[in-house]
Order: C-alpha cells, then sequence, then structure tokens
C-alpha cells in the first residue's frame, strides 16, 4: 500500500476503494462484537464461510465481520446487505438456509426475524424494528458497516475525511473553536467540555503535550467503550490525532483495560494500518505533522479509570490518584499538559469536524449536546447498547428502545452512573437524559451504564453491593474513602442481614458527608451515592430491614426463607430432585417441605416449581410457619388433597 | 518568587509562590493538625486531618492543607463546624485501628472523639504512610513498601533489604504513630531472618 | 521463567521504568505467575525499587505472586449479573471447589476470581472458565460445568 501524502490524495483513494465496491452487491454481515462471540458467533462465521463456499457464491457475495451492532440480546446477528434483513439468534445450523433462501432466492427466512412482542407482527428491516427505530447512531450505527480490521471499510464510509479537512489549511485554533462551539461534553462521566479541557493544555506553557484516550471503562454493567473501540477502532484514532493537533501534541496513549484482549487486538491492528497509509505517525498526509499513538494495558484495577490515577498507571506505577488542585491538563503526565478523554468523546470529534458543531449542537438539550451511547442491562428484555439524542425520556429509552421489564415484572428503579451513580425510581421516568438532568435527580450520567432493576430486586443490597465493589477497588490512600467505607460497608452488610440497629442509617449519612467532603479522588467523594441515592428514594426498604428485619423485595439472602405452600405442593418432586443441598423432604404423593437448617437460599426451587403450581414462596420478616406432620402430608390421587 | 498575601483565621499571611497552606500556617505560627505530614517529606494528603475551609470570590469549599497551593486573597479557617466534624470523623476511623495511639488520644481530645464510636479492627497500622515515604525518599533504601490496595491496603518489609539496613538505621521507628511499624519489623524479621543480634549487626 | 526471556521482554519496551506494568503483564500472561526470580530480575534491569513492584503486583489484580490454576475460573460480578443473581453462583462454584476468590485450589486445578463486568451482560449471570464464556448460568448447572474439566 502507498502511503497518502496529502488531503487531495485521500479523495482519490477513497474514490478508489468506492469504485471497486457495488453497494447493491449482496453482502452478509455478521456480528463479531465480544457479546456476540460469547453467544457463538465464531462457529456461525465458520459455517458462513463454508456454506458461501459450497453454494459457489464466493465471488458473488461479499462476507463482512463488523463491529457490535448492539442488540446484543439477540445475538449472533447476522444481517443481509444491501436490504437490511435482519436475522437473530442465528445459530450455525441456520446458514445453509440463509443462504439458499435469502441471499439465492431473495426469500426472507420467517423464522429467523424479530417478532413483535404486542402485536406479534415479524419485521424484516432493521429501520422498523423498536430497538433500533427509536435510536440516533450517529456515532455507534457504523460499527455495522465496517470490518474493524479493515481500513478499507473505514474509509468507504468516508473515514478519516475529517483529518483531511485539518490538514486542508484549518489552523489549531480553528479546529478547538469548532470543538468549543459544539460544548462536547466527556462522555467518560465528569461531563466536563472537552474544549475548555483542550484550550487549558493548548495554552500551557511547557511545549511537550500529549492526549490520552481512556479505555479504561470499568463501570460493570457498562460496555459501549469496548464495543466502539473493538468494532470501529478508526474513529478513535482519528478524533485522537484532530485532538492532537488542536492541542499540539506528538504523543498520544490509549489506555485500555487487559479485561478486553479483542480491543487490544484491533486497536493495535488499527494503529498499524494507519501508519502504513500515513495517517498517522510521521508527516500526516504530508502536513507535516507528527503524531505516534502507543498501547498501554491495564492491570485490573477500576480506580485507573480516574484520570490523575490513569497517569499514574501510565508512568508505570501503581494507580493512587493525584489531588486536583492543580489539574491535569495542565500538569498531567509526567508533569505536562495532558488532555484526557474517554473513547466516545474521542469518537464524537470527527463528526463534529465534518458535519459542523452547528449540526452538532441541534441534536441534544440546551446544556448536554450531541448524542450518547448507554448500555441497557439488568432487568430489561433488549439487553444491549443504544445510542441516543440527550434529552430522550429515561422511560422512552426503558419501554420503547429496551422493551419494558421482562416476565411481567415491575420496573422499580435504573440505575445510571455506575458506582459512582445512583438509583432513578419510577416517579422520575419523564426525566430527560442530560448531565445535569441526572446530577440534579441524585445519580449522574457516568460513562453510560444504564441498568434496570424489578421488583425482585432489593435496593439495600444495591448499595451494599457497590460499596462492596468500591472498597475493593479504592486506592486506599486517604482515610475517608479506605476506612470512611470499610465501616459503610459493614454497615450496610449487617443491615442486609439483619444485624441492623437504630443509628446505623444516620452514622452512615454521617460518613457519607466525610468521603464527600474530604476524599482524594472522584471514587471517593462520589462513593456514597449508590447509598444515599437509594435511601432518598427507597427510605421505607432501610427501615423495613434495620425495624423489622424484613426485606421487602425478598431477596436478602439471611432475612428469607423459603416455604412451600401445603396447599398448593402436588409431590412433582421437582424442587426436591434439583436441590443441591438435599434440604427438601418429601417423596412421591407426600408434600414436600424444606428442612430450614439445611436450605442455603440459592433459589433453585423457587425457580424449578413448575408455574401451575407455584408452590414455593419467600417469607420475610415472620417466622415460618411450622411444617404440617408427617401424617398429614399425603396426598390422596384423584383430585382431593389431603388438608 | 512573588509573594502571595491571603488570610488564615483572620490573621494577614505573607506566603511565597508554591507553599502550601500548611507551611504558610507553619510560618506564622498557626496549628493545623497532620497525621501523615513530615517536613523532610513529599506531601502525601493521606491523612486529610489538616483539612481547611478555604473562601474564595464568595465560594466555600474543603481543601487539604498540605497539598493545597497558596493562592492570592483566599481566606482561610482552620477551625469550623464542619471542619471540626469531620477531623472528629477522621480521628475515630482511625481509633477503630489504634485506638490507645498517643497522637490519636491527644486529637481525640481536642475534637471530641469518640473511640469505641466504631468495631475495632485487626491492623493498627493507620497508613500514615511515613515509614514507606521516609525509607524511600531519606534514606532511599526502599526497605519497605506498602502492598494491595483499598480496605486490604498494609504495610510491607522486604526482608533481603530489610535484614541488611533496619538494624543499623530504624530512623523510621520513632515517626510511627501507633508503634504499628515495630510491629511488623519484628514479625518480619522472626518469620524472614532471624538470627542473633551480633550476626545482624554484622 | 528463565532470565533470557524476561530480558527479551523488558528490552522490546526499551528497558523504560514506565514500561514496568506491561513488562510484567507480559510476564505473567506466558508464565501465569511473578515469581520472585522474575520480580528481582525486573527491578535489576529496569532500576527500579523492590518495593515498586511489590506494590504494583499487589495492587492490580492481573498479577499473581502464586502460581495459578490449570483452569481459571471467572464469575463475573458486574451490576446487570449481580441483579441477575451473580452471588448465588459464585456460593455454588464456592461450595464445588472449596476455594475463596483469589485462591487456587490445593491441586493447582482450578484458580477462582470474581471480574466486573466481562461485557456479555445479555447473557446474565455469566461464568468464564479458560476464556469460554458460560451464559444464563444457574446455581443448579454448576457442579455439571465443573466436572467436566480435568
Amino acid at each position: 500500500m502507498n502511503r497518502i501524502n496529502s488531503p487531495t490524495e485521500l479523495e482519490e483513494v477513497r474514490k478508489q476503494i468506492l469504485s471497486t465496491r457495488d453497494p447493491n452487491k449482496p453482502c452478509i454481515t455478521l456480528c463479531a462484537g465480544s457479546a456476540c462471540h460469547a453467544s457463538g458467533s465464531k462457529e456461525v462465521g465458520i459455517a458462513i464461510e463454508e456454506e458461501i463456499k459450497k453454494q459457489g457464491l464466493s465471488g458473488s457475495v461479499d462476507i463482512r465481520k463488523t463491529g457490535c451492532h448492539g442488540y446484543c440480546e439477540r445475538g449472533p446477528i447476522v444481517v443481509i446487505n444491501p436490504e437490511k434483513i435482519c436475522y437473530f439468534n442465528i445459530k450455525p445450523e441456520d446458514i445453509p438456509e440463509i443462504v439458499s433462501e435469502t441471499l439465492k432466492e431473495k426469500k426472507v427466512v420467517e423464522r429467523l426475524l424479530y417478532v413483535d412482542p404486542t402485536t406479534n407482527e415479524k419485521i424484516v428491516h432493521e429501520h422498523d424494528i423498536p430497538f433500533y427505530k427509536y435510536q440516533e447512531r450517529i456515532v455507534f450505527g457504523s460499527n455495522s458497516s465496517v470490518d474493524p480490521k479493515s481500513i478499507e471499510d473505514y474509509l468507504a464510509i468516508g473515514g478519516y475525511a475529517a483529518l483531511g479537512k485539518i490538514f486542508s489549511g484549518m489552523s489549531a485554533d480553528q479546529v478547538l473553536d469548532e470543538v468549543k462551539k459544539a460544548n462536547l461534553r466527556g462522555r467518560g462521566g465528569g461531563g466536563f467540555p472537552a474544549g475548555n479541557k483542550w484550550e487549558g493544555s493548548r495554552n500551557a506553557p511547557e511545549p511537550v503535550k500529549y492526549v490520552i484516550v481512556n479505555a479504561d471503562e470499568g463501570d460493570p454493567g457498562a460496555y459501549m467503550d469496548r464495543s466502539l473501540l473493538e468494532g470501529n477502532p478508526h474513529a478513535v484514532l482519528e478524533g485522537l490525532t484532530i485532538g492532537a493537533y488542536a492541542i499540539g501534541a506528538h504523543e498520544g496513549y490509549i489506555y485500555v483495560r487487559q479485561e478486553y484482549p479483542l480491543a487490544v487486538e484491533n486497536v493495535y491492528t488499527a494503529i498499524r494500518q494507519a501508519e502504513e497509509y500515513g495517517l498517522l505517525g510521521k508527516n500526516i498526509l504530508g502536513s507535516g505533522y507528527d503524531f505516534v499513538v502507543k498501547v498501554h494495558q491495564g492491570a485490573g484495577a477500576f480506580v485507573c479509570g480516574e484520570s490523575t490515577a490513569l497517569m499514574t498507571a501510565l508512568e508505570g506505577r501503581a494507580g493512587e490518584p493525584r489531588p486536583k488542585y492543580v489539574r491535569s491538563n495542565v500538569v498531567g503526565l509526567w508533569g505536562r499538559p495532558s488532555v484526557l478523554n474517554n473513547v466516545e468523546t474521542w469518537a464524537n470529534v470527527p463528526l463534529i469536524i465534518n458535519k459542523g458543531a452547528d449540526w452538532f449542537t441541534k441534536i441534544g438539550t440546551e446544556t448536554s449536546k450531541g448524542t450518547k451511547i448507554f448500555s441497557l442491562v439488568g432487568k430489561i428484555t433488549n439487553t444491549g447498547l443504544v445510542e441516543v439524542p440527550m434529552g430522550t425520556p429515561l422511560k422512552d429509552i426503558i419501554f420503547k428502545i429496551g422493551g419494558g421489564i421482562p416476565s411481567g415484572k415491575k420496573f422499580k428503579a435504573v440505575q445510571t452512573g455506575g458506582p459512582s451513580g445512583g438509583c432513578i425510581p419510577e416517579n422520575q421516568l419523564d426525566l430527560p437524559v442530560g448531565f445535569d438532568e441526572l446530577t440534579a435527580a441524585g445519580s449522574m450520567m457516568g460513562s453510560g451504564g444504564m441498568i434496570v432493576m424489578d421488583e425482585d430486586t432489593c435496593m439495600v443490597d444495591v448499595a451494599r453491593y457497590f460499596m462492596e465493589f468500591l472498597t475493593d477497588e479504592s486506592c486506599g490512600k486517604c482515610v475517608p474513602c479506605r476506612e470512611g467505607m470499610r465501616q459503610m460497608l459493614k454497615l450496610l452488610t449487617n443491615i442486609t442481614q439483619g444485624k441492623g440497629k437504630e443509628g446505623d442509617i444516620e452514622l452512615l449519612e454521617a460518613l457519607s458527608e466525610t468521603a464527600i467532603e474530604a476524599a482524594l479522588c472522584a471514587l471517593g467523594k462520589s462513593s456514597p451515592n449508590p447509598f444515599l441515592s437509594t435511601l432518598k428514594y427507597f427510605r421505607d426498604e432501610y427501615e423495613a430491614h434495620v425495624k423489622e428485619k424484613r426485606c421487602p423485595a425478598l431477596s436478602c439472602k439471611e432475612l428469607i426463607n423459603f416455604y412451600i405452600d401445603p396447599a398448593k405442593c402436588s409431590a412433582c418432586t421437582t424442587c426436591a430432585r434439583k436441590c443441591p443441598s438435599d434440604a427438601i423432604i418429601g417423596g412421591k404423593n407426600k408434600i414436600h417441605i424444606v428442612d430450614q437448617e439445611k436450605c442455603t437460599k440459592c433459589g433453585t426451587c423457587f425457580e424449578v416449581c413448575p408455574p401451575k403450581f407455584r408452590a414455593i414462596t419467600k417469607i420475610s420478616g415472620v417466622p415460618v410457619p411450622p411444617p404440617i406432620p408427617e401424617e398429614q402430608r399425603t396426598i390422596v390421587r384423584g383430585g382431593k388433597k389431603d388438608e | 518568587m512573588s509573594e502571595i498575601l491571603f488570610q488564615i483565621d483572620g490573621k494577614e499571611v505573607k506566603a511565597k509562590e508554591g507553599m502550601t497552606l500548611l507551611e504558610a500556617a507553619k510560618s506564622v505560627g498557626i496549628y493545623i493538625p497532620t497525621l501523615c505530614y513530615h517536613e523532610k517529606l513529599e506531601p502525601f494528603g493521606g491523612c486529610r486531618l489538616c483539612i481547611v475551609e478555604v473562601e474564595v470570590k464568595g465560594w466555600t469549599k474543603l481543601v487539604v492543607s498540605c497539598v493545597y497551593p497558596v493562592e492570592k486573597n483566599i481566606i482561610v479557617r482552620t477551625r469550623s463546624e464542619k471542619v471540626d466534624r469531620i477531623r472528629k470523623m477522621i480521628i475515630e476511623l482511625q481509633m477503630a485501628h489504634a485506638p490507645d495511639a498517643f497522637d490519636l488520644q491527644d486529637l481525640a481530645k481536642e475534637y471530641g472523639a469518640d473511640k469505641n464510636r466504631f468495631e475495632k479492627e485487626p491492623s493498627f497500622c493507620i497508613h500514615c504512610g511515613l515509614c514507606v515515604r521516609y525509607c524511600a525518599e531519606v534514606k532511599k533504601k526502599n526497605a519497605i513498601g506498602f502492598v494491595d490496595r483499598g480496605i486490604r491496603k498494609e504495610i510491607c518489609f522486604i526482608p533481603e533489604i530489610a535484614s541488611k539496613e533496619c538494624w543499623n538505621c530504624k530512623e523510621c521507628f520513632p515517626l510511627c504513630p501507633t508503634e504499628a511499624l515495630q510491629a511488623a519489623f519484628v514479625l518480619t524479621e522472626a518469620f524472614a531472618f532471624p538470627g542473633t543480634e551480633e550476626e545482624k549487626k554484622g | 521463567m528463565d532470565n533470557n526471556r524476561i530480558d527479551q521482554i523488558i528490552d522490546r519496551h526499551h528497558s523504560e521504568a514506565s514500561s514496568l506494568i506491561q513488562v510484567l503483564l507480559e510476564i505473567q500472561s506466558e508464565h501465569h505467575w511473578l515469581s520472585k526470580e522474575a520480580i528481582e530480575r525486573v527491578a535489576d534491569k529496569l532500576q527500579v525499587p523492590l518495593t515498586r513492584i511489590q506494590h504494583i503486583a499487589t495492587f492490580y489484580k492481573a498479577f499473581s505472586l502464586v502460581p495459578k490454576g490449570r483452569h481459571e475460573v471467572h464469575i463475573c460480578m458486574g451490576t446487570a449479573c449481580h441483579v441477575r443473581g451473580a452471588s448465588r453462583i459464585l456460593d455454588a462454584v464456592q461450595d464445588q471447589i472449596g476455594i475463596k476468590p483469589g485462591e487456587t485450589d490445593l491441586d493447582l486445578k482450578f484458580s477462582l476470581e470474581t471480574v466486573n463486568c466481562l461485557g456479555c451482560c445479555a447473557l446474565g449471570p455469566v461464568l468464564e472458565i479458560d476464556g469460554k464464556t458460560h451464559g444464563k448460568a444457574t446455581p443448579g448447572q454448576m457442579a455439571e460445568v465443573l466436572k467436566n474439566y480435568e
């Protein structure tokens, strides 16, 4: 491949690539993101390659393994282009039929289509499916059109045009102004205006500067950055290079957590390809501007997602955050001005340069511009990654796109912002998603994790869960976080185990104040948020745990007992057989009872009891009724049961 | 270096650029309690005991004075209801580890801290880091360091280095506010490099 | 792991002290643990104090100062999996293997770790054994699944 030596040459190369591609040529695309991989997309991919060869279509049909499509609940996903026919939950056995029927005969395989749960209607095209229809995928949408290992795919969809534009006569100041005008706020959690951050670095006197991609994505339940970096690494590289030019940096770092091996691999490939094409490295596009990018892997520490801790880790040390009294965009990596932004933030930059800040500011709200990618997970029908304009009401995301709560359960709360965020209850579902709106409600935008919880989720346990996570991940340097959270975890654990005392909640509130006011970094300062927000909206659950030793959601193991209703049990023996602790006493025609001493509360019996009987219940806060005497447990068949 | 003028507890202070609030306070004889500060070491900002209220342009915030750089025209208050409340909590949290440490007992008296507010913790190291930092920055021997993170963080000697250096040095011993350091040393010695006194003195 | 191999890895990172974590990651990945000898070699070649490596090796979850088992069991404890019952999966696996997260059993057969989010939230609760993902796991299945590993 010849190096591209100017923006004009770039457009020529792009024209040349497009001329070899027929947009009407049939193409079978397979989502090759990590989640689909876990669902078996690798075997599906092999089946596709074999079947295409077998049916003699090797020249006439393209195969493309793309980045994540986002509808992870339904993976593996196969899309037939150009018609955009979507097939879901594909197994290798389905491929021969898809190839013969759809690729050859142009007929749709009905059984593999999406079925609308309310109308029972089968939907053929991606843009008609509710999950996709209500999204606005300006950043994430490209994933399904590119093979992340192919720079030519990225060029074919207009990639690197923004880079060409800035090297066709835009000054660094002009680039900076455009990003400032767009009011692009950080997508990693802080929501700080990127343009201002860049300007601070640009104006710092120290000549050596750095740009950094934060791909540490530690929030559990959030995997947007992973899918972006795996699925379209060039978009991130392009944004990073534009940012480097704007502030005058010649060295960049991509800090990826090592738990994302596919993202690491695809980023390395993308860097190598971009360098070969002259789009990265020395003398980019013949402009004379040099910019090299190095990849650094994380080693398993959530705190390294905090910007100063990340920089400390880049320096080869334990990731302990530094005080932010002097901002890191002035004194950052090795004491030099460093602009650190999230993966999604960088991926937005080429769009802003290509289409302009005016276009960008038309999307979203007054204070939160553009779109945001959320990972919609938990107790939700359509688990996956969704991209919506800022200002979209939460209920639209959860019900219209997410398809609501499965199994007929009731919505309880949605947790946003990861361990630094909070829970939003049902009566606030009209809240539009935006940085300030979510913060005002007691939560925060965070990186975009959106975890839906239903009536079976215990909110006290949610607070305890996050506290446990944070005590494990805290760097341990400062007292309010390390010691404060140590005590908060003890208190919350005691409460969930029925050992809560009067005064515990007040002590938790006092510890929260200490952490918020005196902790060293954002991890510590925001660590009380899950507790405070669940207390604000679900105080009754806390009081039930402390005063009545009762878990209203019937979830906390120490506070619940499994009880078989003798009136409903029909001795089908399913639960007794499946119980891993042999804790169910019963036999044929004998009403079963749970041996409370042996029961480990695993919940297996509850899950396997046939729905027509529903004999197993969870009780909390009241003593378990004593088992009926053995003589009375015999069931007389013929439609009657002994009382 | 330019001079920076501001106020601490109603007193006018002239400080040099680059000084921290704590250093500036010391220079005019104003006392701010600390646990992890030592004049020979880089500021650590770990114990947070030295937090003070800073009012700048009408906004009040809490900052850690051993790390916060002096700024002109700010108003600093070393005691206030909030500052005292948080210091009390910090002392109580530390006393869960070392209820009998003299430094902590003195502070507890001043701030009305209750040493039994929290259940006792097994380790009586309060993670001030003085031993680790002294050995790294002053002695440059790095015989002791931190291990792990979060609530599992502890101090740990490197036996090979400690066996050679510590017996004749022990300069960090008087720095430890709780004597957890001495205990750690004795344990390390017992398990990792036991020997007679003569052997150890070389 | 012999010193030549370690030196090779260090040279590949230009013997820069800032690449310490990257070097250790490579050693961990090849050797499945960081032996005392390996750590001392790295400290010597990169001219960094042993305390710094000791801190890093214990601070970051990716490193192990003891040999890991033949099969690494990772249980996802991310929020989405938690909400779908991951702690019951952990209990079941703990009971089966007899070790707690962070430990390796005496036969060096299984190492158990909890991880925060494998990014397969649609399949929650999820556990990963030797890189293979087992989705939609239930406590009752655990005995069967683990029996298949030698």
